[in-house]
């Protein structure tokens, strides 16, 4: 560790004493991200406040070939902030100002810490929000958004993080600041942003982020509708979808998820009910009215047994509540539980929860359901209680079963919590060598020495071997090739 | 060679990429064959072409041997209508595109390809409310320079699996090889649209997006002094929002669109520009003297630029207040002492990505920022 010590004292007179934690307890602290399970304590962890200060730790990591993990809140779900145990943790948390809400130009410009909620209510006043809206938007950085391209529960009409920025500034693996795009659309030259959302830190780390603010719908409109069965729920998001209507959000919980969210947060859902959707339309008025007494009679030709239409906010928020506190709830009817994330084709959907429920009574396992209907992405809760033997074995062959349906059925191994850690080993089974060998030509000419949060999304480090050259100038002599 | 010999043909008269001859032509009809004439023209410097309609766009290539038509690389590989997705292959014209009650809602001149259109990241209109290709396209297929076939992304919309390469491929010129199929999401045909088209000032674009009536697209033509908003829903929704933009402008409301719509402002032979610039430098720019058109609530504009000094002119404006412009084609003549693609922030990382992807440069070579 004599690498780390003599790091840990460049950057205590760089930075500051108070910025740099080495205090063995304090680091174990930065254990783990939101997935829990997953446990590395860090060589040393660093909370910059400035972009200049990332520069300066992400360079000094550079030169002293000492690899680095980015963490904004801590919230994410794939291990992707899980550190490095001879690493350090660059903690993006201090970085919390908003720069600019730049309501003419339908812009933000943030720092990476950041919470995403907090773009929206700062830009509400304007008439305008931030649409990405994960679940844990309350608490989620906007850094860390950028690093996973986050959805969340309207992404169905409005799409992802990578949808919402125009600009950042990055510090490159190297150790240098780089802005990309801005508040003005299409820059020229390859698509970096488009790149760099999504890249799980592997390509560097976000210090200021420009975002696309949404204009505040003239309408919004949201029922809840109970099925007595999850067929009949997913033949109403087919046919929703199949009239033409895209809705800012479909979300469906099956009978297991609505008894958690009970428990927890007495959210009043119709007893009874095998599956809810919770269905949101918004837009112009003269728009939602006219298609939202078409989606409740879609629904209510589907065999939904009771639709609530919420009246105002409050009942809006209450609809809400069960799905958001979903996760969480889920606490209260089991010790413990695996959340997973995974996408099928919608078309698919009833088919794959028939067989979630087979190989989840197969194994003795019991699985909540909570998902994005509108465009596929599930969430299965596979419950577990860790004291009794065999079980968190039997939950973790599920998990793994639900995400063979996914690829199986032409889906994706993750919709939006991320490949991390958790499901590097997946990537083989959705992508061929080739295409992984092609997304590491991204990483080595972002990350040659691969330093960036080594160890996640890919399954195998692979190295990016020399950069090559010296032909190019052969083949056109006397030319100018850059 | 002897290969080689055997997918190609010499090239003709037409087969020429900004001036530069070719010497051969290849015409894959499948990934496959595609993947076989990239990993036989090895040495070669090779320039895809689809449609043609904007071949010229981008500097003229440093050389050029092969051209690799993908126009036999065309149809629909799939549509799943329930899932809102098609899958396209690269050479499949995107005005003969069937999708019954849905569309793939990016414009296109007629004739522009799937794959022409992603490779110049080409958009119109319709962009305010669809976002561009880079927004729709969620899975890509592609030969890479050294005869690699690799895949990003797949056939759902939500999926966060590893690297998006669609998007360094979007708007890429062709600069990092040959882009074989296309997944996009879909969107539902609306029922009804309408254009309000007027002379309003285009100060007047804020307080149409303040009336909340999402607009598919508002655009401005400076030519005709023109601003129109198309506006796209259900019957009843848009002739009560179209009314209401009618009013707030002074307009008159038309089934039709103007003549200029999704039209570039410039002829065969003339400097054509694409202008960008945040919202709220619009009015700056639609004021500065030159004749542009384009997405007023977006910022991307269009220019035919009469000389280098517009050139320069536009490109100074534009940079000044935030935002950047590209010539996207010009005559021959002046290519040489022409800056087609202006200042470039990234521009070391994208060198990296090229060396990386391409370290021989014998795809498009030249044509893209940077000598790229």
């Amino acid at each position: 560790m004599a690498d780390i010590d003599a790091l840990a004292q460049r950057l205590r007179a760089e930075l500051g004493a108070e910025q740099v934690v080495t205090d063995r307890q304090e680091l174990r602290t930065y254990e783990c991200d939101g997935l829990a399970h997953y446990k590395v304590i860090p060589a040393l962890v660093v909370l910059p406040h400035t972009a200049t200060q990332v520069a300066t730790v992400v360079r000094a990591c550079s030169e002293a070939g000492v690899p680095f993990v980015a963490r904004g809140s801590g919230t994410g779900l794939s291990g992707g902030a899980l550190p490095h145990a001879e690493g350090v943790l660059i903690v993006t948390a201090q970085m919390r100002r908003i720069v600019e809400i730049a309501a003419a130009d339908e812009r933000a410009v943030v720092e990476p810490g950041v919470i995403n909620l907090q773009v929206t209510k700062a830009a509400t006043p304007y008439g305008y929000y931030y649409a990405p809206d994960p679940s844990s938007q309350q608490i989620c950085s906007i850094g860390g958004n950028v690093a996973e391209n986050s959805g969340g529960a309207h992404c169905l009409k409005y799409g992802f993080t990578t949808n919402h920025v125009t600009g950042l500034q990055i510090v490159t693996p190297s150790g240098d600041l780089v802005r990309l795009g801005g508040r003005a659309l299409d820059p020229p030259g390859y698509d970096l942003i488009g790149a760099f959302v999504g890249s799980e830190g592997t390509l560097g780390i976000a210090t200021e982020v420009t975002v696309r603010l949404t204009r505040l719908p003239e309408s919004v409109r949201t029922l809840l509708a109970a099925f007595p069965s999850i067929d009949q729920a997913g033949a109403a998001t087919s046919a929703i979808i199949a009239a033409g209507v895209v809705p800012a959000a479909i979300e469906m919980m099956d009978a297991l998820a609505i008894e958690a969210a009970e428990a927890a947060v007495a959210c009043d859902y119709p007893p009874g009910a095998a599956a809810v959707l919770i269905v949101e339309l918004d837009g112009p008025t003269a728009e939602v009215e006219a298609q939202f007494d078409q989606v409740t009679a879609l629904c209510r030709d589907s065999g939904a047994f009771e639709i609530r239409i919420a009246a105002d906010d409050a009942e809006r928020a209450l609809f809400w509540k069960g799905r958001k506190s979903a996760f969480a709830a889920v606490g209260r009817i089991s010790p413990d539980y695996i959340v997973q994330d995974g996408v099928i084709p919608r078309t698919a959907l009833p088919e794959v929860l028939r067989r979630i429920t087979e190989v989840a009574s197969d194994h003795g396992v019991r699985v909540a359901n909570v998902f994005h209907a509108g465009d596929g992405n599930l969430h299965p809760l596979v419950l577990f209680d860790a004291r009794v033997p065999g079980e968190a074995e039997r939950a973790e062959t599920v998990s793994g079963a639900i995400i063979d349906l996914c690829i199986e059925y032409g889906g994706s191994i993750t919709g939006e919590h991320g490949v991390g850690m958790d499901k590097a080993k997946y990537m083989p089974r959705m992508f061929t060598d080739d295409d992984l060998d092609t997304m590491q030509l991204v990483r080595c000419a972002f990350d040659p020495a691969s330093l960036s949060n080594p160890g996640k999304v890919f399954p195998t480090p692979r190295l990016c071997g020399e950069r090559p050259g010296g032909k190019i100038a052969e083949r056109f002599p006397g030319v100018e090739v850059y | 060679m002897g290969a080689l010999d055997e997918l190609t043909r010499p090239a003709g008269d037409d087969d020429h990429v900004g001036g530069v001859p070719a010497r051969l032509v290849a015409s894959p009809a499948s990934t496959e064959e595609a993947a076989a004439v990239v990993a036989a023209s090895k040495g070669l410097a090779v320039v895809v072409r689809g449609g043609g309609t904007k071949i010229h766009w981008g500097v003229q290539p440093r050389a050029l041997d092969l051209i690799i038509d993908t126009r036999r690389l065309a149809g629909m590989v799939e549509h799943a209508a329930g899932d809102l997705i098609t899958v396209l292959k690269a050479g499949t014209s995107l005005g003969d595109l069937k999708l019954g009650d849905q569309q793939l809602a990016i414009d296109a001149p007629a004739g522009a390809t799937v794959g022409g259109t992603v490779a110049t990241g080409a958009s119109g209109p319709r962009r305010l409310h669809y976002g561009t290709a880079r927004d729709l396209l969620i899975g890509i297929t592609v030969v890479r320079p050294d005869g690699k076939v690799a895949k990003s992304g797949g056939k759902v919309v939500k999926n966060v699996a590893g690297y998006d390469l669609g998007k360094i491929y979007t708007g890429s010129y062709g600069t990092l090889g040959l882009i074989t199929e296309c997944v996009f999401r879909l969107h539902p045909r609306p029922g009804a649209s309408a254009y309000v088209r007027s002379t309003a000032p285009v100060q007047a674009v804020p307080a149409i997006l303040a009336a909340r009536v999402a607009p598919t697209a508002i655009e401005v033509d400076t030519a005709t002094g023109e601003l129109a908003v198309l506006l796209e829903g259900t019957p009843e929704g848009v002739r009560e929002r179209s009314a209401l933009v009618g009013k707030l402008l002074a307009g008159e409301v038309s089934e039709k669109a103007p003549r200029w719509w999704a039209r570039y402002p410039w002829a065969g032979d003339e400097i054509g520009m694409k202008l960008s610039v945040p919202l709220s430098k619009v009015p700056a720019l639609i004021s500065s003297g030159s004749a542009v058109r384009g997405s007023a609530a977006t910022g991307v504009l269009y220019a035919a630029a009469r000389d280098i000094t517009e050139v320069e002119r536009l490109r100074a404006h534009c940079v000044r207040s935030g935002g950047h412009a590209v010539v996207l084609t010009a005559p021959s003549s002046i290519r040489d002492i022409l800056d087609m693609w202006g200042p470039v922030p990234g521009l070391a990382l994208m060198r990296q990505i090229k060396d990386r992807f391409d370290p021989e440069h014998r795809f498009a070579p030249g044509r893209f920022v940077g000598g790229i």
